[in-house]
């Protein structure tokens, strides 16, 4: 990453969150290939986009030391590549190729990227939930933070609530971040959930909460350091539901045809790039140096997938299957 | 030597394991303060402390997850699943995220977990306390499932369970809790994967598994002045299942009778029939299984002893198939 996120040239205080926007660009635009390469038949299976959404995973992990761990979703390339997975490893594995991260034995939802501290992604809704709690059962001796993605239909799984008093009970250094993008799969998040309101199922655990604009990159930092700061302090477990929105469908199949006329464009007013690049430009920033990251985002990118579509398929021969770890 | 209760040896492996390497935890459901709901886990809490050692919610599912989670980011976790009945809970954590683990990932890492639960019937706990989950599993690549027959061999089997890098899922059946045995040598690890002949024989085979080991035995025993001399191989574990040890036993035999407390269905003993009959037709003489009815576990003492195999069961169907051994 660090290449894309040239200008040495931003102040201090706002270069973590330039870096970030660069990130979260990479993120669109790596959205933005899987959907051109699916329906050119290079990405297979189904996939789950998460355009729209960047900003929380990125928020997030502008606050995480390199080894903390984080657990994803399905919808989890952009938890990856916001952990610092490699995005040429990810575009790579989305193709099956042997040089994909997981050596292209994972696909689209279960990327693992132990080096980075990426525990997973799990195809399972509320996967990430207990994933993050275990991670966090390690992360209290190490002196690190587990954070799990989840989505608003996650928050009905029984993982949710059990983990949620399993973190609490024992103090865990857990930061559950749910990314509300209002609907589960197809069905919206009022309608099948009680209460319609997750930020409050934390209260009676006596877990903190809080609601924040998950699109406004500034309010996620904002919200997420703080979560750290409480775990690492060893105060235990924190609830983000972070509001957002996804601009595809639930998958690869849905063209979403059950979201109200204008609902789309109304959140893509608020979309978190434009918000960013306002918001760093407001800082102070020159449009020079934004563009710079921009470019080089782009170029990281195009590389990447260049590279994947030029690598091999991975040879059954050259390196056979086994079952188990060597004891 | 004094003898070593079953329960005992579960104990101790724990506790051996868990001085000998700083990142063994052990949870559960009443398995810290209590010493768990069949006394096989007395001491620990007193001995590592609520670090290591601790009760948890009765919560199956953030249970595995918690395991899963953590023996992922550098501990080995041992969790007690209290009954195997109720490893219907935590299915998705050991299934679908520990098993797969090694292969999905390219090789990065291993999941180092252990789930420990009293399985089987025969105590009167009804249909949902006593059932035998080993066969659940046994169709998933990447999970081993252990089920020791001695205080010995649980002791040896659960050190190696502990140590290995793969999930492994053991069951203690109830009914072997109280039984007493010689113990092995010092710091015993019986690796996973390695059936043993629990006793030579050159008739029959007769290969079966947990407790299923002792009614194999003591059928043997009973036969044996009937002029047949029956061979008993323990599986120690249905994945990996050492079909090799089987196939030896049946080119000396010819026959194979596979003694299975649950049913036929979609049991570890026909899978092994199976495999057998691939690999090893040229040796067979014969070949079945005595399993249970498919039907749940039964309440009733008088409805569970008829559902149960047991030696006379094994006896009676030895005897009438290979046409009454002729009593010398």
């Amino acid at each position: 990453m660090a290449k894309a996120l040239n200008p040495a040239a931003a102040p201090d205080a706002v270069r973590p969150y330039l870096e970030s926007y660069g990130r979260m660009l990479l993120i669109r635009l790596f959205e933005q290939e899987m959907h051109r390469l699916f329906l050119k038949g290079e990405v297979h299976g189904t996939t789950h986009l998460a355009a729209g959404q960047e900003a929380i995973p990125v928020g997030v992990c502008q606050v995480l030391e390199p080894d903390d761990y984080v657990a994803g979703t399905y919808r989890g390339h952009g938890h990856a590549l916001a952990k610092g997975t490699s995005p040429e490893a990810m575009v790579a594995e989305m193709l099956g190729r042997a040089t994909g991260v997981c050596g292209g034995r994972s696909g689209s939802m279960n990327v693992i990227d132990r080096e980075r501290g990426l525990v997973g992604c799990y195809g399972i809704v509320g996967g990430s939930i207990a994933a993050a709690t275990g991670a966090a059962l390690s992360a209290k001796r190490q002196g690190r933070v587990a954070v799990a993605f989840f989505g608003d239909g996650a928050t009905n799984q029984a993982y949710f609530f059990e983990c949620l008093n399993f973190a609490k009970v024992f103090e865990l250094p857990a930061i559950f971040v749910c990314e509300n993008n209002w609907y589960g799969e197809f069905t919206p998040m009022q309608q099948v959930t009680a209460g319609a309101d997750i930020a409050k199922r934390a209260e009676p655990f006596g877990i903190p909460s809080r609601v924040v604009d998950g699109n406004d990159l500034w309010a996620v930092v904002d919200a997420a350091g703080e979560a750290v700061e409480r775990a690492r302090g060893g105060s235990g477990p924190t609830l983000l539901e972070c509001q957002t929105y996804r601009h595809y469908g639930h998958s690869k199949s849905d063209p979403a045809t059950y979201r109200p006329e204008g609902e789309l464009e109304r959140w893509k007013e608020r979309d978190p790039l434009t918000l960013a690049r306002t918001r760093l430009l407001d800082e102070g920033l020159e449009p020079d140096a934004i563009d710079a990251v921009e470019q080089a985002t782009r170029e990281e990118l195009d590389a990447a997938v260049e590279a994947a579509l030029a690598a091999p398929y991975p040879d059954p021969a050259a390196k056979p299957a086994t079952e188990f770890a060597p004891a | 030597m004094s003898k070593l209760e079953f329960r005992t040896a579960i104990r101790d492996a724990i506790a051996e394991e868990m001085r000998r390497d700083e990142s063994v935890i052990f949870f559960g459901e009443d398995v810290a303060a209590a010493g768990g709901v069949f006394k096989a886990t007395p001491g620990l809490y007193e001995e590592f402390g609520p670090e290591r050692c601790f009760d948890t919610p009765i919560s199956e599912l953030a249970l595995a997850g918690a395991a899963y989670g953590a023996a992922v980011t550098g501990l080995r976790p041992i969790f007690e699943i209290m009954f195997g009945d109720f490893m219907a809970l935590p299915m998705d954590s050991l299934v679908n995220q520990a098993a797969k683990y090694w292969y999905i990932s390219d090789e990065q890492g291993s999941v180092p977990l252990v789930v420990r639960s009293a399985v089987g019937a025969g105590g009167r706990f009804g249909a949902i306390h006593s059932q035998n989950h080993g066969t659940w599993f046994q169709s998933v690549p990447g999970i081993k499932i252990a089920m020791p027959s001695t205080p010995r061999e649980a002791k040896g089997l659960l050190k190696a369970a502990i140590r290995d890098p793969n999930p492994v899922v053991f069951l203690e059946h109830k009914r072997l809790y109280s039984v007493k045995g010689e113990p092995g040598p010092e710091d015993e690890v019986i690796p996973l994967g390695k059936a043993r002949i629990a006793r030579p024989g050159s008739d029959l085979t007769l290969v079966t598994i947990g407790k299923g080991v002792s009614d194999a035995l003591a059928a043997a025993d009973e036969l044996a002045p009937r002029g047949l001399d029956v061979e008993v191989v323990d599986l120690r574990t249905l994945r990996p299942l050492d079909l090799d040890t089987v196939l030896e036993s049946v080119a000396r035999t010819n026959r194979i009778v596979a003694v299975e407390e649950g049913p036929r269905t979609g049991g570890w003993a026909t899978g092994l029939l199976g495999a057998v009959t691939e690999a090893g037709l040229h040796d067979l003489d014969d070949a079945w299984i005595i399993a249970t009815e498919e039907t749940p576990v039964p309440y009733s003492p008088i409805l569970e002893d008829a559902f149960l195999p047991d030696p006379a069961t094994i006896v009676e169907s030895v005897t009438a198939r290979l046409g009454a051994p002729v009593a010398s």
